[in-house]
């Protein structure tokens, strides 16, 4: 089990250096020169070369890479704005709760939300509850979240004065963007929850189960749930990844100032120490999450907990073959 | 090991001894199972009449969508203007017309061109397996790990704006799933009896490649290229309302959302209007493909 964790923790590094360099590459490849766009139009020659020289864009590519990944992976250093002159990873980590606090949440809307949902639909398989929560899933998925928190502006800040239309505030600046952002989530999640469950019923245990004449509750919750819950877990955890970096759009509709919006006006002005540190960090941050549930998924799991042992301790446990092959 | 042509006469020897029809060809037992599903017959009428629209656009709309117009700028619906007015005047209507060619092209013409990268790609893993296989898995890995959107905007900062540099941006992160789909099921045909049938018969590779794995690996990923265009469109407004992706004068649903909210509390139907229309096709390419599952899934059908 040990070997594993390790094992699984070592091989996000190169995936890491590789994507750090594929970010910094596209933008090394970017048109649009950021001397020229911080110098405006009238400039010499000589304050050309020195601007270049002070942001060390007179260096061969291959040695600012090496220096960006060297300062970002060894001393967390994400350097300084071209522009604002200011250093990235204060601002970043300054920035970052914001950021942290809407995805949490967006996944905790989701889960109160979407799993109820589910569970409803897949115990009234084909009934008028199933179609309706069905049909509020798709609908759910179907609408954009930048539009449906300009909607939420006009009606909850314009029309009925309830909410701010910007900035954090307060802590209920924070709820338009949430649930703006949790729509998409809960419409995919309730469909997977009640696909799960869909499976989990059919299966042979809950059959038995029944038959033996356990209550319907105890079935529901005691057996079926767990099961279904595994693959849930997944998708919340994933989602989670996703949302940390999916939040720029939502943030640029409510201003608020976390990473994402921060990258946002850094591509703009073109200031790219900004952009490659933010995006690369939010790659880090994501890879984390999803090695995080891979491992707790191997916890959760008791098939894939005993492929892992099995492997290590050899104990003579003849391979049942299903559990192998729901691995694979 | 039967042959297959015991196994083919088989069939003609079961008990209800009727003519085949085209509705017993595989393709045809999938319309036929498709049809069942009202929502998305509903869904795909919805769809091409969208796309009708899109072609027929010069014809259909009663205005020039470029046309400014400042007096008559951020109007309500009218009998002139059945969606109103946008903050140049320009007539909404007349927008939404013509910007159902870039929107709907981007998430088609994206989609398309990540399902057919994605195949090759595929392919080739779940073919050869090997060094090549793990070399393509690493690369979807750290495709990725990159949050979507972010990916997005990065490769449209380095492509530029425009209808073609969005549609790559948009088409880049949905190549590993189709890789990773058609890989998991070139792999579990590769065991199956048929394509063992087909080496016995000295097939070449690239035949069992092509007429043999290929055609029976397609199903899920016509499902998830029809999820995908909603998806798309959907990611494509995202970019333009950054102000990435379409530019000004062209219309786009996304960009038209965008340009509207500045206006937006003296003209709320400038915003409304193209994000209902945005939703509406997401929806529509959603159950669609909801329905492609169902009916192409043998497991699933009754």
């Amino acid at each position: 089990m040990i070997r594993f964790v390790i094992k699984r923790i070592l091989s996000i590094i190169p995936v890491l250096l590789a994507v750090a360099i594929v970010i910094f590459t596209i933008l090394y490849l970017s048109p649009g020169d950021p001397i020229k766009l911080q110098l405006g139009d009238n400039y010499s020659p000589e304050q050309y070369q020195e601007m270049a020289k002070d942001l060390g864009l007179d260096q061969p590519y291959i040695v600012q890479l090496g220096q960006f990944l060297y300062r970002f992976f060894i001393h967390l250093d994400f350097g300084k704005s071209w522009v604002m002159k200011t250093d990235i990873a204060t601002e970043i980590f300054s920035r970052l709760p914001r950021t942290f606090i809407i995805a949490a949440f967006c996944c905790l809307l989701q889960i109160v939300v979407a799993i109820p949902l589910g569970i409803t639909a897949a115990t009234h398989q084909n009934g008028i509850v199933d179609r309706l929560c069905i049909l509020l899933a798709m609908i759910g998925i179907s609408l954009p979240g930048f539009w449906v928190g300009l909607m939420f502006i006009l009606l909850f800040s314009v029309k009925l004065n309830w909410l701010p239309t910007s900035g954090i505030e307060h802590w209920y600046s924070y709820i338009m963007p949430i649930v703006a952002n949790a729509l998409m989530g809960i419409g995919s999640l309730t469909r997977m929850t009640r696909s799960q469950m869909l499976e989990v019923i059919r299966s042979d245990y809950v059959v038995t189960a029944r038959a033996k004449g356990v209550p319907e509750r105890t079935i529901l919750y005691g057996h079926a749930l767990p099961n279904a819950l595994i693959p849930i877990v997944t998708f919340v955890g994933t989602h989670f990844g996703r949302a940390l970096g999916g939040t720029v759009v939502i943030e640029t509709v409510f201003a608020v100032p976390g990473i994402g919006y921060y990258i946002m006006d850094a591509v703009r002005k073109a200031d790219y120490p900004i952009v490659r540190s933010g995006v690369t960090l939010l790659s880090l941050l994501f890879c984390i999450v999803i090695l995080i549930i891979d491992i707790l998924y191997a916890f959760i799991d008791p098939r894939i907990k005993a492929q892992y042992e099995r492997g290590g301790t050899r104990k003579k446990v003849k391979t049942s073959g299903k559990g192998v092959a729901a691995n694979a | 090991m039967p042959n297959t042509d015991a196994a083919v006469s088989g069939n003609k020897n079961l008990p209800a001894a009727r003519e085949r029809t085209w509705k017993d060809s595989s393709f045809g037992s999938v319309v036929v199972q498709f049809a069942r599903n009202k929502a998305a017959l509903v869904g795909i009428i919805l769809i091409f009449l969208l796309i009708l629209m899109a072609i027929l656009a010069p014809v259909l709309a009663p205005y020039n969508y470029t046309a400014i117009d400042p007096i008559h700028a951020n109007q309500g619906p009218s009998a002139a203007h059945i969606f109103g007015t946008d903050s140049f005047g320009r007539d909404i209507l007349s927008r939404i017309i013509f910007g159902a060619r870039a929107s709907l092209g981007i998430g088609i013409g994206s989609s398309l061109i990540g399902v057919l990268v994605g195949i090759i790609f595929g392919a080739i893993a779940g073919f050869f397996g090997g060094v090549v296989e793990s070399l393509i898995l690493r690369i979807c890995d750290v495709i990725q790990s990159i949050p979507n959107i972010l990916l997005c905007i990065l490769i449209s900062q380095l492509l530029g704006q425009g209808l073609f540099p969005t549609m790559i941006a948009l088409a880049f992160y949905s190549i590993p799933e189709v890789v990773r789909l058609l890989r998991s099921s070139m792999m579990s045909l590769r065991e199956q009896e048929f394509i063992e049938a087909s080496k016995a018969i000295n097939c070449s590779k690239f035949r069992i490649l092509t007429v043999h794995m290929l055609p029976n690996s397609l199903s899920s990923v016509i499902v998830s290229f029809s999820i995908g265009v909603g998806m798309k469109i959907m990611n494509s407004a995202g970019l333009s309302f950054l102000g990435l992706g379409i530019q000004e004068p062209m219309a786009e649903w996304g960009a038209m959302i965008s340009a509207g909210r500045a206006a937006m509390r003296n003209a709320p139907h400038v915003v409304l209007i193209p994000g209902i229309f945005v939703a509406v096709v997401v929806l529509a390419f959603n159950i669609v493909g909801d329905g492609l599952r169902d009916s192409l899934d043998p497991k699933l059908r009754r």
